[in-house]
C-alpha cells in the first residue's frame, strides 16, 4: 500500500478512537456521578472489559490461537492458585501463569 | 494512605515497573512486528501506539491493512474495537477529578486511559489520598506509554529473539494480569456485570464478531446493574 494512504489509516484510526474518549468526557460533564446512569455505565465498562479479557484467553486472535485451549485454561488456573497462595501478589500469579504456559508449549505441544 | 507528590510519583513508578511496563513492552513488541509485516513505517507504528493507545484497535488496523481493506473499513473496525473507551472514560475520569471541571485536563486523562492504568488505578486508589490520585494516574499512565512505544519500536526492528514457547508465555501475561485484577474488584453489581459479560462474550463473538464487546457490555452491564439494585433483604442488619 502507498505510504501516504498508510499515514491516513494511522491518523484515521487514531481519530476514530479519540471520538470515543471525547464522547466519554462529554458524558462525564453532563451527568451526576452519584446518579443511576453513572452506576449503569460503570457496570457496562466492567462487563466490556471482563468480556474482552475472557475473549483474549478463550478466543484469542493473536499467536495465542496456536496454543490449545486446555493449556490456556490450565495456565489461567495456575495463575489464580499462585496469586492466592502468595497473598494476592499480582507478580506471583502472572509469572506462574506465564511460565506454566511456556512450559506446557515447550514440552507437550 | 499514600500522600505527597514525591511519594505518590515514586509509588506510581514502582507500580508501573513492577509489572505493567513490562506487559506493555512485550505486547507492543507483538504489535510492532505485525505493523512491520503489514508495510507500515516505524514512525507510523510508534505514532499509532501513542495516538490510538488501545491494542484491540491497533491490531484491527494492522490486520485489516495487511489483507488490503479500504480506509473506511479499517477505520470503522478500529473504532468498534476501541468503543469500550466511552464507558471506561465515564466511569474512570470522575474518580480523580472530584470538583474539577477543567476540560483540557479531562481530555488528557481520557487520551492516556488504557485498560492497564484503569485496572491498576482501581486497585491502588483506595491507598492513595484523593487529591493525589490524578498525579499517580498521570505518572503511571505516561510511564507505561513510554514502555509501549519502546516495545513497538523493538518489535518493529525485530528485536524478538526469544524461543516461540517463551514468547507465547509473555503474550499470555497480559490477559492474566487483567483477570487477576478484575477478580479482586469489589461490589455486587460490578461483579455480576463481569460474570454475565463473561457468559455473553462467547455467544456474541460467534453471532456478531464485529460488535461482540458492545453487546457484551450492554447486556452484562444492564443485567448486573439491575441485579445489583434488587439485592436480597438482609436480616438483622
Amino acid at each position: 500500500m502507498l505510504t501516504e494512504s498508510l499515514w491516513w489509516i494511522v491518523l484515521g484510526c487514531g481519530a476514530a478512537t479519540l471520538v470515543w474518549r471525547v464522547l466519554g468526557v462529554v458524558v462525564v460533564k453532563r451527568i451526576d456521578t452519584r446518579g443511576e446512569f453513572f452506576q449503569w455505565i460503570t457496570c457496562v465498562s466492567y462487563a466490556m472489559v471482563a468480556g474482552l479479557v475472557l475473549r483474549m484467553i478463550l478466543l484469542p486472535e493473536s499467536e495465542l490461537a496456536n496454543v490449545s485451549l486446555p493449556f490456556r485454561v490450565a495456565a489461567l488456573g495456575i495463575a489464580f492458585c499462585a496469586y492466592y497462595l502468595c497473598r494476592r501478589r499480582l507478580v506471583a500469579g502472572v509469572l506462574a501463569g506465564g511460565s506454566s504456559l511456556t512450559a506446557m508449549v515447550h514440552w507437550f505441544a | 494512605m499514600v500522600s505527597g507528590n514525591p511519594e505518590v510519583m515514586r509509588k506510581a513508578l514502582y507500580d508501573a515497573l513492577s509489572l505493567p511496563a513490562f506487559i506493555l513492552l512485550f505486547t507492543m513488541m507483538g504489535f510492532g512486528s505485525l505493523a512491520h509485516g503489514a508495510g507500515f513505517g516505524a514512525d507510523m507504528a510508534a505514532l499509532a501506539t501513542v495516538f490510538i493507545w488501545g491494542l484491540p484497535g491497533q491490531l484491527a488496523m494492522v490486520e485489516l491493512s495487511a489483507t488490503g481493506q479500504g480506509l473506511v473499513a479499517i477505520v470503522f473496525a478500529c473504532s468498534l474495537a476501541n468503543a469500550r473507551f466511552l464507558p471506561m472514560v465515564v466511569s474512570f475520569v470522575p474518580a480523580m477529578s472530584s470538583g474539577r471541571t477543567n476540560l483540557c485536563a479531562m481530555l488528557l486523562d481520557a487520551q492516556l486511559l488504557s485498560i492497564n492504568s484503569w485496572a491498576m488505578c482501581l486497585r491502588q486508589f483506595p491507598e492513595i489520598e484523593p487529591r493525589f490520585r490524578r498525579r499517580y494516574y498521570l505518572t503511571f499512565a505516561s510511564s507505561i506509554l513510554l514502555a509501549a512505544v519502546a516495545g513497538t519500536l523493538m518489535g518493529y526492528h525485530g528485536a524478538v529473539l526469544l524461543p516461540a514457547s517463551m514468547l507465547l508465555g509473555l503474550i499470555f501475561i497480559s490477559p492474566l494480569f487483567f483477570a487477576l485484577v478484575l477478580a479482586a474488584v469489589p461490589g455486587r453489581a460490578e461483579r455480576l456485570s463481569m460474570l454475565i459479560g463473561c457468559a455473553t462474550i462467547p455467544i456474541a463473538h460467534v453471532l456478531l464478531p464485529s460488535i461482540d464487546l458492545l453487546i457484551t457490555g450492554i447486556i452484562g452491564g444492564s443485567l448486573g446493574f439491575a441485579a445489583g439494585k434488587f439485592r436480597p433483604k438482609r436480616h438483622a442488619d
